[in-house]
């Protein structure tokens, strides 16, 4: 190590350290902002330092790289929609799987007699990538709708998968015993977008979350392959911090829905569940207007929003209720389900646009316990999150997931277009308990004429 | 021995990663992917070294894409994260 490589390792540690810093600091909403500026920070030295190194004598290229990069990214952050963050985290996902599947690449073709070590991690950066790019644009396809959502599944897939998986385990070995073959390492790529592909087809809308998640944590384990491969420390503990926090997200969100990870993967090709469960009682539907007499008897009230907030952008009539039912008195907290929504957290970043504090957003085992309590529960678009037939309906398919208790509240209106079911597929009893009311229409209209309600 | 090295590494850190993201509240869990993912963009530097050095035509070609790419992920990713984390306010931050 020469004075200069010494020099730039040294600034590395300080850049992981500021990445270990700035995911603490993501641990309370008052620090998370000054957490992602630090991490931010160490991201700018790192390049800088890098920029620094002599061995780098082509600077014509990186810079219009290096630009062009920045004003994409810096567009879409800018223009995004914030009920379109899980198609854009989506993206983003399937950019980093890319990026890293080139610097693998480019270290194939750049190196000579490349030990076997370095030809295998490359191969393995190859795979991830791949797999994370085309998986995360099946996925960011299916959030928003350009390819359909429900699981797509045709005859053979199976075997047609096993074949894939036999043929990219005997081209890693071609490829790992001759590094230098364009024409294996071509194939690698190709296999592998075909295999992220075929791994995101046969799942449904509603398990995206999960879906999400792992192919974050595959970016992070793709970074890190190629981190390996250029023996590079810093991309190795950058990418391992990534590649943790999806594999903790993907457990969160498995762990909600009462499945196993495997089961998500597969559950396309398992046969649809019929549930023969006869729910007794009868829907009984409610006006806006009447419901407004309700809400303003309560003394407090407890929101529950599912994705069907998302979809009619109700947020901020939400919030402006809120407003009106704090002013006349009543307490509003919302609960949040861990996979309300389409990816990990969609619901509090929409109510945050919305200006809800986060001090009002729960989270489901917290509001539990208390949820007796509430005059009114307003379910908003969830279905299958606030289903008591997970607690009491010993062979549904959604038995065992833990659910918000919406059906123990005094009373309960439910926020919905119609009678259909939800992702799962699965009848809710919660419409047809006595204490329950339907207010059929759009959520958004819906809440406008109880905020008019108040205004009178 | 390098490999060994390198793996050690590796192992430390996804430990660390796992006490450090166990304590983000699921609140924060949509900003937490989004700046994930730009940390994810530290192929950058590898990129850099790959374009900018002298290892041929192509790899420097495939190294420039690269680096373009992955500025992508930690510009866009720093921005919008910051752009989500600016909205979550406590209660007297929110009824301003």
């Amino acid at each position: 190590m020469n004075d200069m490589s010494i020099f730039i390792n040294f600034v590395y540690v300080i850049s992981a350290t500021l990445f270990i810093f700035g995911l603490k600091l993501l641990s309370h909403p008052s620090t998370a902002r000054k957490g992602n500026l630090l991490s931010a920070s160490g991201m700018l030295i790192a390049a800088v330092v890098t920029l620094l190194d002599n061995q780098i004598i082509n600077y014509e290229y990186l810079i219009v790289a290096i630009l062009a990069g920045s004003l994409v990214g810096a567009v879409a952050a800018k223009k995004v929609q914030m009920t379109s963050m899980p198609e854009l985290v989506s993206l983003f996902n399937g950019i980093g799987g890319l990026a890293s599947l080139t610097v693998a690449w480019a270290t194939l073709l750049g190196g000579e007699n490349l030990s076997v070590f370095v030809s295998s991690v490359s191969a393995l950066a190859f795979l991830i990538g791949g797999i994370t790019f085309s998986g995360s644009v099946v996925a960011w396809g299916k959030l928003s709708e350009r390819i359909i959502g429900r699981p797509v599944v045709f005859k053979g897939q199976v075997i047609a998968n096993l074949l894939l998986v036999a043929s990219i385990f005997v081209v890693i070995v071609l490829l790992v015993t001759e590094p230098n073959s364009i024409q294996w390492q071509v194939t690698l790529v190709v296999l592998a977008l075909l295999m992220g592909i075929m791994l995101v087809l046969p799942i449904g809308g509603a398990d995206m979350p999960v879906v999400i998640s792992l192919l974050n944590s595959y970016s992070g384990l793709a970074a890190c392959a190629a981190g390996f491969a250029l023996e590079n420390n810093l991309l190795i503990v950058a990418g391992a911090l990534v590649g943790a926090s999806g594999i903790i997200l993907t457990s969160i969100m498995c762990k909600a829905m009462n499945r196993s990870l495997t089961n998500v993967l597969t559950s396309g090709f398992q046969p649809v569940v019929e549930s023969n469960i006869e729910i007794e009682g009868e829907v009984k539907p409610l006006s806006a207007d009447d419901a407004f007499y309700v809400l303003e008897a309560a003394q407090s009230v407890l929101v529950i929003p599912g994705y069907g907030m998302a979809v009619a952008q109700a947020q901020h009539a939400l919030k402006e209720l809120q407003g009106l039912l704090e002013q006349n008195g009543a307490e509003v907290a919302y609960a949040i389900h861990p996979v309300a929504g389409r990816m990990p957290g969609h619901m509090n970043v929409l109510l945050a646009e919305a200006d809800v504090s986060y001090e009002q957003l729960f989270e489901m085992d917290e509001i539990n316990p208390r949820i007796e309590g509430f005059d009114v529960a307003i379910v908003i678009g969830a279905n299958d999150v606030v289903n008591p037939a997970a607690r009491e309906m010993k062979g549904s398919p959604i038995y065992g997931m833990p659910v918000i208790n919406a059906d123990l509240a005094k009373n309960v209106f439910v926020l919905k277009r119609g009678m259909a079911t939800g992702f799962a597929g699965v009848d809710n009893p919660l419409f047809f308990k006595p204490n329950t009311r339907m207010i059929f229409g759009d959520a958004k209209e819906t809440l406008n004429s109880m905020i008019r309600q108040f205004a009178d | 021995m390098n490999a060994i090295y390198l793996l050690f590494i590796l192992v430390l850190a996804i430990f660390v990663g796992f006490e450090l993201i166990r304590k983000v509240p699921a609140t924060l869990h949509t900003p937490l992917m989004s700046g994930a993912n730009a940390i994810s963009g530290i192929t950058v530097i590898g990129a850099l070294a790959l374009a900018g050095g002298e290892h041929g035509e192509l790899a420097s070609y495939l190294g420039a894409f690269a680096v373009f790419l992955a500025t992508i992920n930690v510009v866009g990713g720093y921005l919008v994260t910051d752009r989500m984390l600016a909205m979550f306010k406590n209660k007297e931050g929110a009824n301003k």
